[in-house]
């Protein structure tokens, strides 16, 4: 029987980055606020001890801190005439659990869109007219600007701590930062981290080629940081084990190392881990969420009732919950009806590997961290004529390794046997003069009428709930533009001075057991009016106005770069639009 | 020039002083249930005292209801209720039994109290300061909670016995200002020996328990911890530190030097960091004056152990303590010059390094950061060199420590539960 709870004014499902932003931001503006997480609780001190914590073999290999497949998964298939099937390992992407969720495992690339990401099917058919998309390219505009969300990327750079060089501070181009970023009201918070030889070896070669280089900015510090909060980062130490590990010297940005301390303190707020959110429920309207069921570890159920309820979960599992609780219409790829699934995407990642002389080059990859690196911005979004080019998009380009562990270092040159005393002898002569894959190109994926989510119609989890179904594959737009950017990166690791470069473009079908990054975007995405999106430009739900729901789901498509800054720039955005606008007055602050 | 200035500053301090008292004491003579002054003034010495500490069990969410087990090396006590509930609180206490209790060591009806309760130093206390706080904790809801406090082992669980102590050891005495010290000072003085009681962590005591008073505050080894030297001591005590460094500890659990840690973080929690910014300046000053030993450095460590100590720091520690021992402030404590390091006794250090430990987070310093425990991972004989180098690197310098000390205060955290 479901037990029901005293009334809370906010639920937060999922205490990640935005969950735990939300939280901060809704029990400083006096609310009661519980966040329920379906993971453990975790904490610096004694989960990722810096005794154990860079172990490969436990965290990238066997997945320590990821959700277990058993607990929830999701199936997948490439097109709508294949049978999906579970994923039972992960591997295109991997989905993290507990409290902190993926900004415990994250590398911390801390970027901003582009303005023009923001209004991107505008620009890009006011630049090449409108026949130059494909027909079935389905990208849009966001509905929210880079200039309103300016003061939210500095509130969520300024929460990190993130190091970096400023490129355009209030209009002026700064040297050595990247001269195509927005507008910035002010320099990061802390200088760029000093690069290793490989990563300040691209930067001259770029220099060569008439690119501007620049330091990748990034949530591993450079040096000591107190946040606006009062709470105290390290410095990195530069040990390589960032991403798919917690940090263990308080040095990667994560809600543990800005939020956290501060949020326990709070008496308006109360964490409940091991705790997994079966549906929204909704009034007999359905207009009007009323709170969640939920059930804990023991196996009990619990109706959490709340005023507001905040989805903060995965990507996955915010689209999921939408389509379990009947939230919205769900959408039909044929009719192109419906919103909830629509806009799925995810990133185009390629390298070259550059394979340097023993003798001359020693880049010691294990001297790292998770966004250290140069990357030149010349062929992101549309900062590039892609006039001539049959493709629209890009990405950065960066000599951005962020480690040399051991299990995975690996890279020999081609022809080389997959193992015995000839495997290990190239290993060893190549371990130290090798740019790895980690550098390369970081691209986007625009969203296709084709690629999508819903609700498999076969597959269940613990709970007797249907398992979201991924249909994902790259079109030929993201595979011309990985092919002609991954050429470019060649270029400079030949300019570099390696002796042989291995190009490894981008390749469909999609492979959802190659790891590419876990920048799954899209499903319940944002829009300016209901026809074309679930959400208006505040993150709230146009079918259910008190519920809100942050995080990349609600990008309708991805650009260039890594989501997070952007993801903390909109919780930054809508919880400041709850505060001032929604706690005012209830209700749809957008009216369609 | 500076002597006789100081000279003549010394009357003029204690007439001020004087006057403080004089006007403080023409306020109350006994409770008045109307004075929000008094009650007020009594929540903050409540506070100061912290009673809660030992009168509130932790997560019962009853304050001052008592119950709370208190180890001592004679035995456990119970902190008895000191809610106004009649029957099992001090609701029927007179004012004047009250302030005996606290001043004299006596219960209600003359019964004696064991000297966990610190009576012999809250015997410094003014009777103004003492009816404040029964007029505060008048104000706290009743809890009829009955706590049988006696549960020491014979012969100790004859109170009588307290008789004979109090008679050995303990001299009630109000607190007699210093008129050669300024009003700050003995404003610092009349807390840190009377109301908050450092000694009673920080000065070593008798084989009876009581303090060692030719050694006052230059540390103690309680419940799995050692209380640190807090005089002025060069090494070992505050020397290195200023009057701003330690009242900032004291507000925030952090100052540039060093995170607190162990009992102090609870002291800090309920108490410390609740205080007012002058009298954790005014106790910072007295401190300061209290004189260190400068002990002559301590013998030259075995260089093998130095040696492998080198190692151990630079793979284990230096990543956030830094390979120069600088750490990072409000995060990481400083181990070159710390005097937390440097305690003749290491129980503290061997603690921490074994089973880890948690920083105080405070409204100023939420962080509360971590040191990961290493038992695990380090042998007794790591433990030891590791340990021994922290102790004498960097111009640091304390007694070497050997596997077999590790050994052994390994065997005791084993069987500790907190």
């Amino acid at each position: 029987m479901t037990q029901k709870l005293p009334h809370k004014d906010a639920v937060i499902i999922g205490l990640g980055w935005t969950g735990s932003i939300l939280a901060h931001e809704l029990t400083d503006a006096g609310l009661d606020v519980v966040a329920i997480e379906r993971g453990p609780w975790r904490d610096t001190g004694t989960d990722f001890s810096i005794a154990y914590a860079q172990d490969e073999l436990r965290y990238r290999i066997q997945h320590e801190l990821f959700l277990r497949p058993a607990q929830i998964t999701v199936t997948f298939r490439n097109n709508a005439r294949q049978t999906a099937l579970p994923v039972r390992t992960w591997g295109a992407f991997m989905l993290g659990n507990g409290a902190g969720g993926a900004g415990v495992h994250w590398n911390a690339e801390t970027w901003r869109f582009l303005p023009t990401d923001f209004v991107l099917r505008t620009h890009l058919t006011q630049r090449y007219g409108a026949n130059s998309l494909p027909s079935d390219m389905t990208i849009q505009d966001w509905g929210v600007t880079y200039d309103e969300l300016e003061p939210h990327y500095d509130a969520f750079e300024y929460l990190c701590g993130t190091s970096g060089q400023a490129g355009n501070l209030k209009g002026t181009i700064q040297q050595g930062g990247n001269p195509f970023e927005g507008p910035r009201s002010r320099p990061y918070p802390t200088p760029p981290l000093k690069q290793g030889y490989g990563h300040a070896l691209f930067a001259e070669a770029a220099v060569q080629l008439g690119y501007k280089p620049f330091p990748q900015p990034a949530g591993n510090l450079s040096q000591p940081y107190t946040n606006p909060l009062g709470v105290t980062l390290g410095q990195c130490t530069y040990c390589g084990y960032c991403e798919w590990f917690g940090c263990a010297n308080y040095s990667k940005s994560s809600p543990q190392t800005t939020i956290l301390p501060v949020l326990v303190r709070k008496s308006n707020f109360e964490a409940r881990t091991e705790c997994e959110v079966t549906r929204v429920n909704l009034d007999n309207t359905g207009k009007r969420a009323t709170g969640v069921t939920y059930v804990n570890a023991a196996g009990g159920e619990f109706e959490q009732p709340a005023d507001l309820v905040i989805l903060c979960g995965f990507q996955l599992f915010n689209v999921q919950l939408l389509l379990l609780s009947g939230i919205g219409q769900k959408y039909d790829p044929n009719s192109r009806q419906g919103q909830i699934g629509r806009n799925f995407t995810h990133q185009t990642l390629s390298t070259a590997l550059g394979f340097f002389d023993k003798d001359k080059y020693n880049f010691n990859p294990f001297v790292s961290a998770g966004a250290i690196g140069m990357c030149i911005d010349e062929f992101n979004g549309d900062n590039f004529d892609h006039g001539p080019l049959g493709f629209v998009g890009g990405g950065y380009l960066g000599q951005v390794q962020t480690n040399g562990r051991p299990i995975e270092t690996t890279a020999v040159p081609p022809g080389t046997p997959a193992w015995g005393a000839k495997w290990k002898q190239a290993l060893r002569d190549n371990y130290l003069s090798t740019i790895n894959a980690g550098g390369g190109v970081h691209a986007s994926f625009y969203a296709y009428r084709d690629v999508y989510m819903d609700l498999d119609p076969t597959y269940k989890d613990r709970f007797g709930r249907p398992l979201v179904r991924l249909t994902i594959d790259f079109h030929d737009n993201e595979l011309k533009m990985s092919a002609w950017l991954t050429d470019k990166y060649a270029e400079i690791m030949t300019r570099m001075g390696a002796k042989q470069v291995v190009k490894h473009p981008r390749k469909g079908p999609y492979d959802v057991t190659q790891y590419q990054t876990s920048h799954l975007c899209g499903g319940a995405i944002m829009g300016d009016n209901p026809g074309n999106s679930a959400l208006n430009k505040y993150l709230q739900s146009w079918d259910v106005p008190n519920l809100f729901v942050q995080g990349a789901s609600a990008f309708p498509q991805n650009a260039g770069y890594n989501p997070t800054g952007t993801v903390g720039a909109l919780a930054f955005w809508s919880a400041a639009a709850i505060r001032s606008q929604y706690l005012k007055n209830p209700g749809p602050l957008v009216h369609a | 020039m500076r002597d006789r200035r100081a000279i003549a500053a010394a009357p003029l301090a204690a007439l001020a002083l004087c006057a403080v008292v004089c006007l403080a004491r023409a306020n109350a003579q006994g409770i008045d249930k109307q004075d929000f002054n008094q009650v007020e003034n009594g929540r903050y010495l409540a506070t100061v005292g912290d009673c809660a500490a030992c009168h509130t069990l932790p997560g019962s969410g009853h304050e001052f209801a008592g119950g709370r087990p208190i180890e001592t090396p004679f035995g456990t006590l119970f902190a008895p209720n000191i809610t106004p509930d009649p029957q099992t609180g001090i609701g029927a206490w007179t004012d004047d039994e009250f302030v005996n209790a606290l001043t004299k060591g006596t219960g209600r009806h003359g019964m004696r109290l064991y000297p966990a309760m610190p009576y012999t130093y809250f015997t410094r206390l003014t009777r103004d300061d003492a009816l404040a706080i029964r007029a505060y904790l008048n104000t706290v809801p009743a809890v009829h909670n009955p706590v049988k406090a006696d549960q020491l082992p014979f012969p100790l669980n004859m109170r009588w016995i307290m008789a004979v102590w109090d008679e050995l050891f303990f001299r009630p005495q109000a607190f007699r200002p210093d008129p050669h010290k300024s009003a700050q000072w003995n404003r610092g003085a009349y807390l840190a020996q009377g109301l908050a009681h450092c000694g009673l962590c920080h000065t070593p005591k008798n084989f009876l328990g009581a303090d060692n008073n030719g050694r006052r505050l230059q540390g103690y080894n309680l419940q799995g911890w050692f209380a640190p030297n807090i005089t002025n001591d060069t090494r070992q005590g505050l020397g290195s530190w200023s009057v701003d460094d330690i009242a900032a500890y004291l507000k925030t659990g952090h100052n540039q030097i060093t995170t607190t840690t162990g009992l102090m973080s609870e002291t800090l929690n309920l108490s410390t960091s609740h205080m007012r910014d002058d009298d954790l300046k005014a106790i910072a000053v007295y401190l300061k004056d209290q004189p260190g030993q400068n002990n002559e450095p301590a013998a030259a460590p075995d260089p093998s152990l130095m040696k492998k100590g080198t190692q151990i720091y630079a793979d284990e520690c230096s990543g956030c303590h830094k390979p120069d021992g600088s750490g990072i402030p409000a995060l990481f404590p400083m181990l070159k010059g710390s005097p937390a390091v440097q305690q003749t006794d290491p129980t503290s250090l061997l603690r921490v390094v074994l089973r880890g430990a948690r920083s105080a987070g405070t409204a100023d310093a939420p962080t509360a950061s971590s040191m990961p425990e290493f038992g695990w991972i380090l042998s007794d004989e790591d433990v030891a060199a590791v340990v021994t180098y922290i102790r004498n690197a960097w111009g640091n310098t304390a007694p070497q420590v050997n596997a077999g000390d590790v050994h052994r205060a390994r065997q005791a955290f084993v069987e500790r539960s907190d």
